[in-house]
């Protein structure tokens, strides 16, 4: 018989060695957190969150959705970087999958050339580091495009110059909320199309293109609307004046830099993913599937798409995650990301520890829905039976 | 096909052949390849001409670039200051140390490479190779003069930042993963917590956190040193990832491994030593070299708390006025550094992948 | 003499007293009572999903019980770690699916346990070792990688790696099983040695052959209870309950 609370009881031993890690642990948060205050004394740093409520006194060079200016308080300031960080974050994910998983297929490809031009871009820009592609792209755009006065035109009233890249944007007018309004219902009308013929086609075997179909619904309507209030296609052009254009909208140098050089770095690991994923689908599912009598459109998407997909995107999440979490290198060429901001915070109220805590709440929050809404999914399309 | 079928060996294509069948074999694989060698046609001849035909070599006098900047690339630029970006502010007449000490460091991984050295006597030979490079770069004995960590820089700093930060980062993520892998909730927790925390946020934030905060935690008037403050950041950073490298190979390995030795009498810690981590880091080591390469690369942050690596002295020697305006020669020159030792590194390990699969693949091949 | 000998073979090396266990609500042994004496060699059959395979799993603790008593060797099973590490130091086990460790070598299988656990000295652990490999007819296997041999031949060498502890019982959880046809004879035949020497076993599998030959006793086991235990002859003859003779139809009909 063990004598109760003898070491060399399983659970005995378990408990103990839980309580050491935990008392250790609550000996060093201790030793830091009396050595910090202490600290913070001395320098007359003071603590806690109330600094929000001042005024920030800086200025910051672009917004998204958020007009600010200097005497809006930290609280405001952050808000705008947190925002400008989601503005970067969302365009640079769709155009990096986008451009991923093109440049994954091309890779596929029978074309050799194409193969191989899609490969060396996956070498090349994957034993890189990102910052010193943000580097040189800011170089080339800040250094190698021409001012304003003699910038390139691509597209009629698009001007892209060494202070970035202006566009016209269409007037307001007010059938644009309608528009909105319009494609709204388009698609809620697309959705609704798409399950009853999926119901139809249980029911009597008939199919029906829904795909093609929704689609026009979605695009028609607002273009119908569009069309019938008399295409107005005022539009407020990018007019140079002085050393700059005024008119129009603007994407500046850093934004710009940032998008490209995130998109073109995340697109090639997306790439590789996208490649693996469709490898990873078995020979033997194409033979099946072109045995059965099914089209080539049919075996890819009814097929090996759904197969490709689920490996394809854990990873391919994870990749969203880097992208996000890259976007904060925004601080080295001058993006004012919440990064940016709250690194400005932290030297005008030398409040260290509470900027620094706010940028990993935020990053960490991002995290966490990223990683929630990719267990949602997968759990949707796991495979019955496979372990998770 | 046929060929095989009637009993020969089928016979390489001819360069028509392989023409049609890779390039031409359809309508949109056509117009794909007539569109990339337009491309090619238009774009290449003005970038050769830039880069290397129309291009200044060597000019200490920085005008003579400028006159041809746009049309020729000034790699006199790279030529003038490459001893700066490689070994950073070390005392110009003792620039053979730190160079000796890269051409050790890339030695040590050239052995370490090879899978014939895996065996515990590289780990002294490790040792004896880091305290040889540290005698060499601080000085101080054998009458070499003292030379202070603060001057080190460039190439070598982001060698050493690597290294180092890998070495450390390592065991303390076995550790990590061992715990996440525990049954005891606290210890699953902490590990748990402390990985899920360092893998959701930026390296950039590590990094501000390190060189700011551990100041405030040390007691007054201990200070702590610019480039510990780094190391200790990135070490942090590494070793959560690799964590989840190394908990990969231990979910990896069949369970009945663990069974057995238990049957033996075998303790937690003869285990996991003897049976359970030598099989779950073998399996591990292809993605533990593509984390090393990617920990590489990440060393560049550095210039964004003003430390001297690679990339910020390549930054600093575009600051000096007569030099500015080269940004792309000298950002196109630190992406050739890195590619070379990436690229050298992936090779490495794609290599090193198939070697692996294909060892434990024949063998069950054999066994059937 | 006689009768000390006699005493000591009747001696019970493992004891099983109203045994019970619990996956979760599931309750995989239902009450178990059996005793195992020394030398004895003792055939578990039933069908799949019966607690055979953990009933033996207990012996040497690589399962927990809930309720009951278990008594191996003299030493009481309980969650104390010393008395599990000397009963495991005494009971070997030999696994349906090898369990060899695929990065050693087969005679650094044999050593490992011995060497770490029973702290030998290796020159004694590795003559000791090489014999036993002999004793299984394995020898000039000694320095390949188990990948490199076949599933009987990797089975062979998972007993003598469990006999290099010189163990007091063995335990077998369908030895065989994972085998194809022909490697099970060579197998067989290295188990039916071990008990022509006096080992005392506990031995899962369908080999009725080998039951019929070797056992002293056959155990059968169905959802979770024993149903019925008996000599050999007995059993294949005249199985006393509806379930076993069930069992036996599907067995022996194949």
């Amino acid at each position: 018989m063990t004598k109760p609370w003898s070491l060399n009881d399983a659970r005995v031993r378990a408990v103990a060695y839980q309580l050491l890690l935990a008392a250790a642990a609550g000996i060093v948060a201790w030793y830091l957190v009396t050595n910090t205050t202490r600290n913070l004394e001395e320098r007359k740093i003071a603590s806690g969150f109330s600094f929000l409520a001042r005024e920030a006194g800086f200025e910051i060079s672009e917004t998204t959705f958020l007009s600010y200016n200097a005497a809006d308080t930290y609280l405001r300031a952050i808000a705008a970087g947190l925002l400008n960080t989601l503005r970067v974050a969302v365009i640079g994910i769709i155009i990096a999958t986008a451009l991923g998983a093109l440049i994954g297929l091309a890779r596929l490809s029978r074309n050799w050339l194409l193969a191989k031009l899609a490969a060396g871009y996956v070498e090349l820009v994957r034993n890189v580091p990102l910052l010193v592609q943000l580097f040189f792209w800011y170089a080339v755009i800040s250094e190698h495009l021409p001012g304003p006065d003699n910038a390139l035109s691509p597209l009629e009233s698009v001007f892209l110059s060494n202070r970035g890249i202006a566009y016209p944007v269409p007037r307001p007018h007010f059938i644009h909320p309608w528009l909105g309004a319009a494609l709204a219902t388009g698609v809620a009308l697309a959705w609704a199309l798409a399950r009853w013929t999926r119901l139809r086609q249980a029911v009597t075997g008939k199919p029906f293109p829904a795909f093609t179909a929704g689609a026009a619904l979605a695009l028609g309507l607002p273009l119908a609307l569009y069309l019938g209030a008399g295409a107005p296609l005022a539009l407020d052009r990018p007019v140079l004046s002085g050393f700059n254009f005024s008119g129009g909208a603007a994407l500046s140098p850093e934004f710009a830099t940032l998008v490209l050089g995130l998109v073109i770095y995340t697109a090639a690991f997306i790439a590789e993913i996208v490649r693996a994923g469709v490898l990873a689908v078995d020979r033997g599912q194409f033979e099946a599937a072109h045995s059965l009598g099914l089209s080539r459109r049919h075996a890819i998407g009814l097929v090996i798409l759904p197969q490709a997909l689920r490996a394809i995107v854990p990873p391919l999440t994870s990749q969203y995650l880097n992208l996000t979490k890259n976007s904060s290198l925004a601080v080295a060429i001058g993006y004012p990301d919440i990064v940016s901001i709250a690194n400005t915070t932290i030297n005008q109220t030398g409040q260290a520890i509470e900027g620094i805590a706010i940028i990993m709440l935020v990053y960490l929050t991002i995290s966490l829905a990223i990683s929630a809404l990719m267990n949602w999914y997968n759990r949707r399309i796991a495979l019955r039976g496979t372990k998770a | 096909m046929n060929g095989i079928l009637a009993g020969r060996a089928p016979r390489r294509p001819s360069a028509l052949e392989w023409l049609r069948a890779n390039l031409f074999s359809s309508v949109p694989n056509t117009a794909a390849t007539l569109l990339i060698l337009y491309l090619g046609w238009k774009l290449a001849p003005p970038f050769i001409d830039w880069a290397f035909t129309g291009a200044v070599w060597s000019a200490v006098d920085p005008l003579i670039c400028r006159d041809r900047q746009g049309q020729g690339a000034c790699w006199a630029f790279v030529v003038e200051k490459h001893r700066f970006i490689l070994f950073g502010a070390y005392p110009y007449d003792q620039h053979w140390r730190p160079a000796v000490a890269i051409a050790l460091l890339i030695t040590l991984y050239a052995v370490s490479a090879l899978r014939a050295m895996w065996r515990p006597r590289l780990a002294l030979a490790w040792l004896a190779g880091l305290g040889a490079i540290g005698m060499l770069m601080w000085g101080g004995v054998f009458g070499l003069p003292f030379v202070e960590n603060e001057r080190w820089g460039g190439l070598m700093l982001t060698l050493l930042l690597s290294t180092f930060g890998i070495a450390f980062a390592f065991p303390l993520s076995i550790l990590l993963a061992l715990g996440r892998s525990s049954h005891m909730p606290v210890i699953r927790l902490v590990s748990t917590a402390y990985i899920e925390l360092i893998r959701g946020v930026p390296l950039i934030s590590v990094l501000f956190m390190a060189s700011v905060m551990l100041p405030l935690f040390l007691p007054a008037g201990v200070s702590i040193d610019k480039l510990l403050r780094a190391e200790i950041a990135m070490i942090m950073f590494a070793a959560a990832y690799l964590a989840e490298v190394v908990r990969g190979g231990l979910q990896a390995l069949a369970h009945g491994q663990d069974e057995a030795a238990r049957a033996l009498g075998l303790s937690y810690w003869q285990r996991t030593l003897l049976v359970i981590l030598p099989q779950a880091l073998r399996i591990a080591i292809p993605p533990l070299v593509n984390t090393f390469i990617g920990f590489f690369k990440d060393t560049s942050l550095v210039v964004i708390i003003g430390l001297f690596d690679l990339l910020t002295t390549v930054k600093v020697a575009l600051s000096e006025p007569a030099w500015t305006g080269f940004s792309v020669e000298a950002y196109l020159f630190a992406s050739l550094v890195y590619f070379l030792f990436c690229y050298a590194m992936s090779r490495y390990s794609q290599g090193l992948e198939r070697e692996l699969a294909r060892g434990s693949a024949a063998r069950t091949l054999r066994e059937n | 003499m006689n009768g000390q000998t006699e005493r000591a073979a009747k001696t019970p090396i493992i004891e099983m007293r109203g045994v019970n266990k619990w996956f979760g609500d599931f309750h995989v042994l239902k009450d178990i009572d059996l005793t195992v004496t020394r030398g004895e060699k003792i055939v578990i059959c039933g069908p799949s999903g019966s607690g055979k395979s953990t009933l033996v799993r207990l012996v040497n603790g690589l399962e927990t019980h809930q309720s009951g008593r278990i008594v191996v060797d003299g030493i009481e099973l309980s969650r104390d770690l010393k008395s599990i590490d000397a009963i495991r130091r005494e009971v070997g086990m030999v696994f349906q699916q090898f369990n060899l460790f695929p990065h050693l070598t087969v005679i650094e299988n044999l050593t490992l346990a011995p060497v770490w656990v029973r702290r030998m000295a290796k020159k004694e652990v590795d003559g000791a070792a090489m014999r036993l490999l002999e004793r299984v007819r394995i020898a000039e296997q000694a320095h390949k990688y188990p990948a490199e041999l076949s599933g009987g031949q990797q089975q062979r060498v998972a007993i003598a790696r469990a006999l290099a502890m010189r163990p007091r019982v063995m335990l077998f959880d369908e030895p065989t099983s994972a085998l194809d046809p022909e490697m099970i004879k060579e197998v067989l035949d290295v188990m039916i040695g071990l008990a022509e020497e006096g080992m005392t076993m506990v031995v899962i599998t369908h080999e009725m052959g080998f039951a019929r030959t070797v056992a002293d006793r056959i155990v059968f086991m169905d959802q979770g209870e024993i149903v019925e235990a008996g000599k050999p002859e007995e059993f294949f003859a005249a199985p006393k309950t509806e379930r076993a003779r069930l069992f036996l139809s599907q067995i022996l009909g194949q």
